[in-house]
């Protein structure tokens, strides 16, 4: 019954950093450039749709679209101001320029917000936990859980099956050619990046529903777990983005239960090193063939 | 009628003598430093609030002193707090309340302790804080003390014996409670069934709080600051676990987060020796003043911090402290005058010994409809 208690934890944190890691996986295998700002889109996106509720007084629901849109905004302009300019940079500008976006949002949302925390409100999931014999499990976490096949499962289909989805894997695979080819790169790229940043908003609140407290700093450390877990899976996979969250939350709710609470996040670590010395593309990444 | 006269002469002039002193009074120049924004702002806040209403009260009181408060921010952070403590330095400070939280203390107050400038902090519980430096004083508890305070108060009032330790290991202020608690309790009767620790990055708790259910711990003891504190017992909540909750002054501030459900905290307890909601005259006029000037109930920080300002008020006027002494100068006079000082503040009768420690009561409360309520 504690291991099953531990389990269902793990796969609601490992949901999480999953969705988070959609988002640094969809962006890096399209645009070929990790976003190190994606975790402060989510916490932006939790700023938003605590705002929506608690000072616009907003119906949560559409608080939470307005958290999305504001994000998928966010998320394009963003990438038209700081990172466009920058195609044709070497990949170390664009990630320093990441880097720097990233403490620009945690510093706005500083001085917006101010540093003293907020406690998300559960209005967003209603606060009842479901009852099996002596396991709780909360709404929240099924919530999450659910949110997390879902989203998942629509975006295997949106890249596999739609036009746009199409042109996307074409850029992932070869930008030069996809132009030849009449594909809008820069309006691919664009897209890939309102994508991400939507899912950073669900993330956002699904995040602090289920760890209720919001400071400028919530999406740094589970912006950085997520981009484990999305190297974990294979960076530029979908299911290994979600392989690798659930994984990875699993592993540190085990380690932590199991061997010591002390040692949680060095094991989760440690298993990422095993694993990239194993197999380095991640375990469902695609193994590239460099020219020399 | 001569005699009358010279009488009525010698009067005008003894007044003239004593307006023309207390036209005058000797500004002393104090420096607060602390968080005033980041992570700890709430504190930092709070003790800088609480400084000020102390010299708001003292300059229109207008005595022998008149306070002049400079205030520097150190955003919690051990490299900031060393340009705060030159930035006040710069601006004339003689002596200096703070810094607010353990680690920047710790740091400024070594500085200070190289350069000779006396630090009374309100607020900065650590041991390490006072060790090894004579100009460092506390008016709050020292945390090994809150630590051994905590267990004895839990087995003095019967509260239960089964206790779980959640502590953040990654911080000197968690862990220096949780020694000397963990230390006092098997000589109480009290029995440590779990021992789990987080750091500073920690969101999940689940673990944690499940570890601690599954001991069947009757008492939680939390030796942390409100925010992590905060989401323990969101998840104790959604599991279904009821058990005491005992935190320490750190807890204090948990009220305040906005947004925060306050049935969560409901019969939590704390150790602390200030309450809001006090019958004692000197804390309510406090907590007018300071809910007049502030718009906002005060919390134990400022308390302490009210009383550090009166506290270097009475320790200068013992030590003899004039406009023009610089710090330097100032402080072995007042580290002579504050182990002599016996103070009676609202948050409690207080004398130091030359550890730099407090001398004080512990008492606890318990959070009920959302406020602090004193146990006895």
């Amino acid at each position: 019954m504690i291991f099953l208690d531990h389990l269902i934890n793990g796969l609601s944190l490992g949901s999480i950093y999953a969705i988070i890691a959609l988002g640094y996986t969809m962006v890096y295998g399209i645009a070929k450039m990790l976003n190190f700002a994606h975790g402060d889109v989510i916490m932006v996106g939790a700023y938003i749709a605590f705002c929506g509720l608690q000072y616009w007084g907003l119906p949560p629901v559409v608080a939470f679209l307005v958290a999305m849109v504001f994000c998928t905004l966010l998320g394009v302009t963003i990438e038209g101001l700081a990172y466009r300019p920058l195609r044709q940079a070497t990949s170390l500008a664009v990630l320093i320029t990441a880097i720097g976006m990233s403490y620009l949002l945690q510093n706005i949302a500083l001085m917006i917000w101010g540093a003293n925390p907020k406690a998300f409100p559960t209005t967003f999931i209603n606060d009842t936990s479901l009852h099996l014999g002596q396991l709780n499990i909360s709404s929240a976490t099924l919530i999450t859980i659910m949110a997390n096949v879902v989203i998942m499962v629509t975006l295997t289909l949106f890249t596999s099956r739609t036009k746009l989805g199409k042109a996307m894997r074409c850029v992932s695979e070869d930008r030069g050619a996809a132009e030849l080819m009449g594909i809008n790169v820069n309006r691919t790229i664009s897209l890939t990046f309102a994508i991400g940043s939507a899912l950073a908003a669900i993330a956002g609140v699904l995040l602090c529903s289920s760890y209720p407290i919001l400071q400028p700093t919530t999406g740094s450390m589970p912006g950085i777990k997520a981009f484990t877990a999305a190297v974990f899976g294979g960076i530029g996979s979908i299911p290994g983005a979600m392989l690798g969250g659930v994984l990875l939350g699993v592993i540190e709710i085990f380690g932590k239960a199991y061997i010591s609470t002390e040692l949680g996040d060095a094991i989760v670590f440690a298993v990422l090193i095993v694993v990239l010395l194993v197999k380095p593309a991640g375990l469902l990444g695609k193994p590239m063939r460099e020219k020399v | 009628m001569k005699k009358l006269i010279a009488l009525a002469l010698a009067l005008v002039l003894a007044l003239t003598v004593c307006t023309a002193f207390a036209d005058e009074p000797i500004t002393l120049k104090i420096a607060h430093i602390g968080p005033t924004t980041g992570a700890a702002a709430l504190y930092g806040l709070a003790t800088q609030h609480g400084a000020e209403i102390a010299v708001d009260e003292i300059n229109a009181a207008g005595g022998k002193y008149r306070i002049e408060l400079i205030n520097e921010d150190d955003e919690h952070n051990v490299e900031k707090v060393i340009n705060a403590y030159n930035a006040a330095l710069d601006a004339g400070a003689q002596m200096i309340l703070g810094s607010t939280t353990s680690k920047p203390c710790e740091a400024a107050g070594a500085k200070g302790y190289e350069d000779r400038v006396f630090f009374l902090t309100p607020s900065a519980s650590s041991v390490n804080v006072i060790e090894d430096k004579d100009n460092v004083f506390q008016v709050c508890f020292t945390d090994p003390n809150q630590g051994s305070a905590s267990a004895e108060y839990i087995a003095e009032h019967k509260l239960g014996t089964k206790i779980a330790v959640i502590f953040n290991n990654a911080d000197v202020y968690s862990t220096g409670i949780r020694d000397t608690f963990v230390q006092k309790c098997p000589e109480l009767g009290l029995e440590i069934v779990s021992e789990e620790t987080f750091t500073d990055e920690t969101t999940d708790f689940t673990v944690q709080v499940g570890k601690a259910q599954e001991a069947g711990a009757e008492i939680v003891f939390l030796p942390m600051y409100y925010t992590p504190a905060s989401l323990i017992l969101k998840t104790a909540a959604a599991k279904n676990y009821k058990p005491i909750f005992f935190g320490v002054d750190g807890m204090d501030g948990i009220l305040d987060v906005e947004g925060f459900d306050k049935s969560l905290a409901e019969g939590v307890m704390l150790l602390t020796p200030f309450v809001a909601t006090s019958e004692d005259e000197k804390v309510k006029s406090f907590v007018a003043a300071y809910q007049a000037k502030f718009n906002e109930t005060p919390i134990q920080f400022a308390a302490d911090a009210y009383d550090g300002i009166y506290i270097l008020a009475a320790a200068a006027e013992k030590a003899g402290i004039t406009a023009e002494m610089t710090a330097e100068e100032a402080c072995d006079l007042l580290i002579a005058a504050i182990l002599d000082l016996s103070y009676e503040g609202i948050t409690g009768s207080m004398t130091w010994d030359e550890s730099g420690a407090v001398t004080k009561t512990p008492m606890a409360a318990t959070i009920v409809n959302g406020v602090y309520v004193f146990e006895d």
